[in-house]
């Protein structure tokens, strides 16, 4: 009994082929972010660069528990969403890039990422900003009768700010199908949630609200999975809001320029040696002979062929025309 | 035509865009059971149920939010703002989602969003409930700003806004509920971003928007008597601003005044003006005037209060100081 619904997990509820997807999905983002990490270096990716790297698990976890009609919505840390919610690692390079083709045409960037095709309702940057919208997101799919679940990811900073508490309120008083996640990586930019948080269980302020809620280690995918299929469940069958609150750990720093001095070389080292959530997720694979280390590491070298091919397909993609400038003030 | 109040007129605006598109639905404080503080939406709640009429929390964030969510869906939601003064709780979903999201991400997001504010001082509401800053919203790229000063523009504003597929804030004032005209019969529509000579006239161009524009018809009655012909442009849309009626107003008068209930400094006066100045200033035969509002947060006591807003005599004084 997980939540009080009733659902079983045999060990292989999810075939050889999924799995080897998760595990190219996860492998694809930690290359993708190294590589935008040296582009940013050398000067071709400009603004802010919010990686990634580490938290992996969490969203290809949680995303791949989602039917199509699902809504996806996140924070500024939004390259991994993107590729989990099916976004080409080339639009999302060119984005990056500041490029016509970048998922948003070159005029978003790093933090605003989004394909609603794809369902992917973006990457918003001002922290807390976009629970509101998940809440209206809902609040539409419940109006107009459609069985589908909008999933709110967020870091564990943004729980402290007024839109949280006004945007997980309202989503419990209209009973909406949003399922809240938190990505807890215990640190709102440098400051540890200890000194940010008057509860250091983000969890703690659902129940404040009245919504059923669970704490799942991040760092492990296949258990990211498990409780975003149940809460998924819980969600669409029209119980109103859950609450997951995620913990996980960043390996890099906030953005791109954070001195880190907020945290020791060793803590991080401990993490990536120890809780890499691609390294859990390798071993699983193997322990259970759901792969092998040789099907594994054919997938990390097709990631790193997507990533090349990406990387040139961006820096060979026209800049946005002089009249995108322009375009898309209004609509009309 | 039927004579009815600026009240009726928003008022049936939104029923009528109710029936009409069931995807169009309210959401505020005190929108449904209450039927809006400001009357408005009085009756709405039994007619079209609590799923079209939306009680919110006192929680400004959440209801634009939630409004420019529902508008992502592709609902047209409306949401109301008790008073403008609280959109600042909002600023962000204003400002940096509303305005922002069908650019940023190159026109993938539609917001048929409209948010209605009530703003305006004259009540002895003091400082914090009293303001008009119009032009803060209007400052931004992406909103549109609609401030209607009569009972048909109300109306058929109201009704464009609804239909748009860009956020629009519907700024209505709050001691212009009652003021009545004439408004035609069935549905009709204004077009957003476009000014409206309301008073034709040849000596003196005055330029206002909202309560500055009773204040200026008045001031142009008072001055008619004295032989001063003046023509009222009312700019109706503060972003997209029309210039159009106004420069061909100027080119005829030679003279104009700039009627805000704002404060003066960065405002209406400001912008208009200096788009008269850059765009037709071998035309000016005096210097342009503006009157707004006291640099001062709005104080309680009445007499106070009426000292630092402007008046019909502020406009007849500024008018015949530019002849």
């Amino acid at each position: 009994m997980i939540l009080g619904v009733d659902i079983h997990f045999p060990e292989d509820f999810m075939e050889k082929s999924e799995h080897l997807g998760l595990f190219y999905q996860m492998v694809v983002i930690r290359r993708l972010e190294e590589t935008a990490a040296q582009l940013y270096q050398q000067g071709k990716v400009g603004g802010f660069l919010h990686l990634y790297i580490g938290q992996e698990g969490v969203s290809t976890g949680l995303i791949s528990a989602r039917k199509p009609q699902d809504r996806v919505i996140t924070a500024y840390r939004d390259h991994g969403v993107a590729i989990n919610c099916g976004l080409s690692v080339n639009e999302v390079m060119a984005e990056l890039l500041g490029k016509a083709t970048g998922c948003s045409h070159g005029k978003g960037g790093s933090m605003h990422m989004a394909d609603v095709n794809k369902n992917f309702w973006g990457g918003h940057a001002i922290v807390g900003s976009h629970l509101p919208l998940a809440t209206g997101l809902a609040l539409g799919d419940q109006y107009q009768g459609n069985d589908a679940v909008t999933i709110c990811m967020f870091g564990d900073g943004a729980t402290n700010i007024g839109y949280f508490h006004e945007g997980v309120n309202l989503s419990k008083v209209w009973k909406l199908p949003v399922l809240w996640v938190c990505e807890n990586n215990q640190y709102g930019m440098g400051t540890t949630v200890e000194r940010a948080s008057a509860v250091s269980e983000i969890r703690q302020k659902a129940e404040g609200y009245g919504i059923p809620n669970d704490r799942v280690e991040g760092m492990d995918i296949m258990a990211v999975r498990r409780a975003a299929e149940a809460a998924l469940e819980y969600v669409r069958a029209s119980n109103g809001p859950y609450f997951l609150e995620i913990t996980t750990y960043r390996f890099r720093g906030h953005s791109m320029g954070d001195p880190e001095r907020y945290r020791q070389a060793e803590e991080v080292k401990c993490w990536q040696e120890n809780n890499d959530p691609i390294g859990i997720y390798h071993k699983y694979l193997v322990d259970n002979s759901l792969a092998t280390a040789e099907e594994l590491l054919e997938q990390d070298h097709k990631a790193a062929d997507e990533i090349a091919a990406a990387v040139q397909f961006a820096e060979s993609s026209p800049e946005p025309a002089p009249e995108a400038l322009w375009e898309h003030i209004y609509a009309d | 035509m039927a004579r009815i109040t600026m009240r009726e007129a928003i008022s049936q605006a939104l029923w009528e865009e109710m029936e009409r598109d069931p995807k169009v639905f309210i959401l505020g404080e005190e929108v449904g059971i209450w039927g809006g503080t400001y009357a408005v939406t009085k009756g709405f709640y039994d007619h079209f149920g609590e799923k079209r009429v939306k009680d919110t929390p006192i929680a400004e964030a959440a209801i634009i939010g939630a409004a420019i969510g529902a508008a992502l869906t592709g609902l047209r939601p409306v949401a109301e703002l008790m008073t403008i003064n609280f959109a600042f709780s909002a600023m962000d979903h204003i400002v940096n989602e509303a305005a922002k999201l069908h650019y940023m991400f190159s026109g993938q997001f539609l917001l048929p969003l409209v948010i209605r504010a009530v703003g305006g001082g004259g009540r002895q509401l003091a400082a914090t409930h009293s303001q008009t800053p119009d032009v803060v919203f209007a400052h931004f790229p992406g909103l549109k700003v609609v401030s209607p000063g009569t009972p048909e523009d109300a109306k058929g504003l109201l009704k464009a806004s609804i239909r748009s597929n860009d956020p629009v804030l519907f700024i209505e004032h709050a001691t212009m509920y009652q003021v009545r005209g004439e408004v035609p019969e069935g549905d009709f529509t204004i077009p957003i971003g476009k000014s409206k000579v309301q008073r034709p006239g040849k000596d003196v161009t005055v330029v206002a928007y909202s309560k500055g524009l009773e204040i200026s018809l008045k001031a142009a009655e008072t001055l008619a008597q004295d032989g001063i012909d003046v023509e009222v442009v009312d700019l109706r849309t503060l972003r997209p601003l029309d210039m159009e009626p106004v420069l061909e107003s100027f080119k005829k008068t030679n003279r104009a005044v700039i009627v805000e209930e704002g404060w003066k400094s960065y405002g209406v006066g400001a912008e208009v003006s200096s788009r008269i100045y850059e765009e037709v200033f071998d035309y000016v035969d005096a210097p342009i005037k503006r009157v707004a509002q006291k640099e001062v947060p709005l104080p309680y006591n009445r007499n106070l209060e009426q000292m630092a807003l402007p008046q019909v005599e502020d406009v007849i004084r500024a008018v015949k100081e530019v002849l």
